[in-house]
C-alpha cells in the first residue's frame, strides 16, 4: 500500500478540494470558517457553494455553536481553524454543545503541531489532540498524507458523531499508493515488519519514521512501523501484537508527550502488553519561532533524529 | 393563563424540593414567558418526532439550562411526556436532567445547555439551517442577563445581524440578578436594549410577568421580518414572597416548611 515515487502535496488543499467534491454529491454539507479560509482552504468550498459556506469571523466559539445548532437540524457541519484556535479557544462549546450533544460536526483543524514555524509557540497546536482525546464521545484522527486526508474527509462526512481532524501546515510527501490504500477507522495499520522494536506514530511524522525504518535495517535493526491515524477510539490488537513480539516501543508525534498518541499507546500496552516505550515529541513545552525543518530537528522528530534516539534506545535496553 | 402558572410552579418547587437542589430563582422568572410562549406562539407538535410536519416545527432553547425545572413543568403540563416523570428531576437515571440534555430523548427537548452562553450561537445555526432549508417557522431563544456577560453571546449577537437573520427572536429574562449579586453591581450590561440596538435587533421591553404584554411583544416579533428581542423584565424567584428578588434563592432548594409556604402562597 506504500507509494514507490513520492510527491509532495499541501494536504489543507486535499482538504478544500475533497470538500468541494463532497459537496457536490451531498447538499446537507455545510462549511464554517473564523477568518482563517485562504489558510484552511475551506475558500475553495465558499467559491463552490456560497449559500452553504458561513464564515464566523474571528470567534470560534460563536462558530463551534453555531457549527452545533446547523447540525441539529440536520446538516453535516465541517468546521475549520487553526488547531490552535479550534480546540483551547472553544473547548466548552466542543465539549457540552458538540460532544454532550452527539452532534454531526466535524473539526478539521489545520496547523497542528511545531511545523506551523515562523508564526512560534501561539500558534502551534501541542495539545490540540490530548484535549479532544479526554472528551466522551470524539474521535480523533490524525492522517499521514494527502491521499489519507482525502480519504479521512471522506468517511467524516459519511459517518455520523463529533470528530477532530488534524492537518498540518506543511506539505506532505505521500505515503500511501492511492490504488491500493484503504483507510480503516478500526484498525492501527502495520506498514513494516520488524521484530527488534515497535514504532509508533501518525501525521506528518509518518514519513520521517518510515525512513528512519529503512536506515535502521541498514545496520541490522529491524523496527516494526505501525501507523495509527485514529488516535481514538483507539484500536488495540494490532500494538498489543507487536509490543508482545518486540517488547520496545517508540512513539513519534509532532504534539505533546502528554496527553496525545504516546499517551495512548502507553494506556493501552500497560494494560495488554507492558514494556518500556519511549515518547518522542514536544516534553512539556511551548514550541518557537523557526523553520519547520529546524524546528522538526530541534524537537527530535527528523527522520535522522528519530534514528539516532532509536539507537540511544536499543543499547538501554 | 394564571392557573396553568400557578401549577407549573408548585411543581417547579416540588421537583427542587425533592431533589434537594436546584435553581428555584430564574426558573420563577421565566415561567410566565414559557407559558406564553408554548401555549399562544411556539408550532412544535405534541406528538414530537412522530409528527409529519416535525422538520416545520418552530425551535425554542433555553439558553439559560439551570432554569430547567420551568421547562420540564411547562412540557409536562402540556403533555409532551407524563407529569409521573417530574419526580425524577435530578435523580440516577433520569431523563431530566440537572440541566437540559438532548441525549435523553426526551419530547420537546431540543438541545442540551447548561454551560452559559451557548444557546444564542446555537440558535443562529438552527435559524441558518431553517432558511437553507426553506423552512418558514422561527427559532426562540430565553437567555439570562446574567449571561450576557459571556463574551461569546455578543459574538453571536453580531453573527446573527451579519447573517441577516429575520427568523430569530431573542428573549432576554431580565431578572436583574446572578448567583454573586446584582447584575449591575457585578458587570453592568446596561444600556443593554441601546447595546442590542446597535447590535441591530428591534427591541421591546415588556414586562415578563405580563402575559398580554408578553404574548403582544411575541405576536409582533413573529410577524416581524427584522431581528428582534423582546427585554423581559422579571423579578427573579416570581410567586413565591420569600424568593422574590432575594438572590439566596438562585440556587438553593426549598425545605420541607418553606416549601409548603410557597405552596400555600400559589393556591
Amino acid at each position: 500500500m506504500l507509494i514507490k515515487n513520492p510527491e509532495t502535496k499541501s494536504p489543507r488543499n486535499t482538504y478544500g478540494e475533497t470538500l468541494v467534491e463532497l459537496g457536490a454529491k451531498n447538499p446537507n454539507i455545510v462549511v464554517l470558517d473564523a477568518d482563517l479560509s485562504c489558510s484552511t482552504q475551506t475558500c475553495k468550498f465558499r467559491q463552490a457553494y456560497p449559500e452553504r459556506f458561513f464564515n464566523c469571523g474571528i470567534a470560534e466559539q460563536d462558530m463551534m455553536g453555531t457549527a452545533a445548532g446547523l447540525a441539529y437540524s440536520g446538516k453535516v457541519v465541517f468546521a475549520s481553524t487553526f488547531a490552535m484556535f479550534a480546540t483551547a479557544r472553544c473547548l466548552d462549546q466542543i465539549r457540552n454543545t458538540i460532544c454532550y450533544s452527539k452532534l454531526n460536526v466535524k473539526i478539521v483543524a489545520t496547523h497542528g503541531g511545531v511545523t506551523v514555524g515562523e508564526d512560534g509557540a501561539s500558534h502551534q497546536a501541542l495539545e490540540d489532540v490530548s484535549f479532544m482525546r479526554s472528551i466522551p464521545d470524539m474521535k480523533v484522527f490524525v492522517p499521514a498524507d494527502c491521499e489519507e486526508v482525502r480519504q479521512i474527509i471522506k468517511y467524516a462526512a459519511e459517518t455520523e458523531g463529533p470528530m477532530y481532524i488534524r492537518i498540518p501546515r506543511t506539505n506532505l510527501k505521500s505515503v500511501f499508493d492511492p490504488q491500493k490504500y484503504k483507510f480503516n477507522p478500526r484498525a492501527g495499520v502495520k506498514l513494516v515488519e520488524g521484530k527488534d522494536i515497535t514504532i509508533v506514530t501518525n501525521g506528518e511524522t509518518l514519513f520521517e519514521v518510515l525512513e528512519a525504518a529503512k536506515n535502521l535495517k541498514q545496520i541490522g535493526i529491524e523496527a516494526e512501523v505501525l501507523h495509527y491515524p485514529v488516535v481514538k477510539p483507539f484500536h488495540h490488537i494490532v500494538l498489543k501484537e507487536s509490543a508482545l513480539k518486540t517488547k520496545k516501543v517508540v512513539v513519534v508525534e509532532n504534539h505533546s508527550i502528554i496527553g496525545g498518541l504516546g499517551s495512548a499507546v502507553c494506556e493501552s500496552i500497560c494494560q495488554s502488553a507492558p514494556c518500556t516505550v519511549h515518547r518522542i515529541g514536544t516534553r512539556d513545552t511551548f514550541g518557537q519561532s523557526g523553520e519547520q525543518r529546524q524546528l522538526m530537528e530541534f524537537y527530535g522528530l527528523t527522520d535522522k533524529k528519530i534514528y539516532e534516539k532509536i539507537i540511544e534506545f536499543m543499547d538501554v535496553k | 393563563m394564571e392557573t396553568f402558572t400557578k401549577e407549573v410552579r408548585k411543581d417547579v418547587l416540588k421537583m427542587i424540593h425533592n431533589a434537594k437542589s436546584g435553581h428555584p430563582g430564574g426558573a420563577l422568572s421565566c415561567i410566565d414567558i414559557l407559558a406564553v410562549l408554548y401555549k399562544k406562539i411556539l408550532n412544535v407538535p405534541l406528538e414530537w418526532d412522530k409528527s409529519i410536519d416535525f422538520k416545520q416545527r418552530d425551535r425554542f432553547v433555553l439558553s439559560k439550562g439551570h432554569a430547567s425545572t420551568a421547562l420540564y413543568a411547562t412540557l409536562a403540563h402540556l403533555g409532551y411526556f407524563s407529569k409521573d416523570l417530574l419526580s425524577g428531576f435530578r435523580i440516577l437515571g433520569s431523563k431530566l436532567q440537572g440541566h437540559p440534555s438532548s441525549r435523553v430523548n426526551l419530547a420537546g427537548i431540543e438541545v442540551s445547555t447548561g454551560s452559559l452562553g451557548q444557546g444564542l450561537s446555537i440558535a443562529v445555526g438552527m435559524a441558518l439551517a431553517m432558511r437553507l432549508d426553506n423552512i418558514n417557522s422561527k427559532v426562540y431563544v430565553l437567555l439570562g442577563d446574567g449571561e450576557m456577560q459571556e463574551g461569546s453571546v455578543w459574538e453571536s449577537l453580531m453573527n446573527a445581524n451579519s447573517q441577516k437573520l429575520n427568523n430569530l427572536v431573542v428573549i432576554v429574562d431580565k431578572n436583574n440578578l446572578q448567583i454573586d449579586g446584582s447584575v449591575d453591581e457585578i458587570k453592568s450590561l446596561e444600556p443593554l436594549d441601546e447595546k442590542l440596538k446597535a447590535f441591530g435587533f428591534e427591541v421591546s421591553q415588556i414586562d415578563g410577568h405580563n402575559y398580554e404584554e408578553i404574548e403582544k411583544a411575541l405576536i409582533e416579533a413573529k410577524k416581524s421580518d427584522k431581528l428582534c428581542a423582546i427585554i423581559a423584565n422579571t423579578i427573579k424567584g416570581k410567586g413565591v414572597s420569600f424568593m422574590e428578588n432575594n438572590v439566596s434563592w438562585h440556587g438553593k432548594a426549598p425545605n420541607d416548611e418553606q416549601l409548603k409556604k410557597a405552596l400555600e402562597e400559589l393556591c
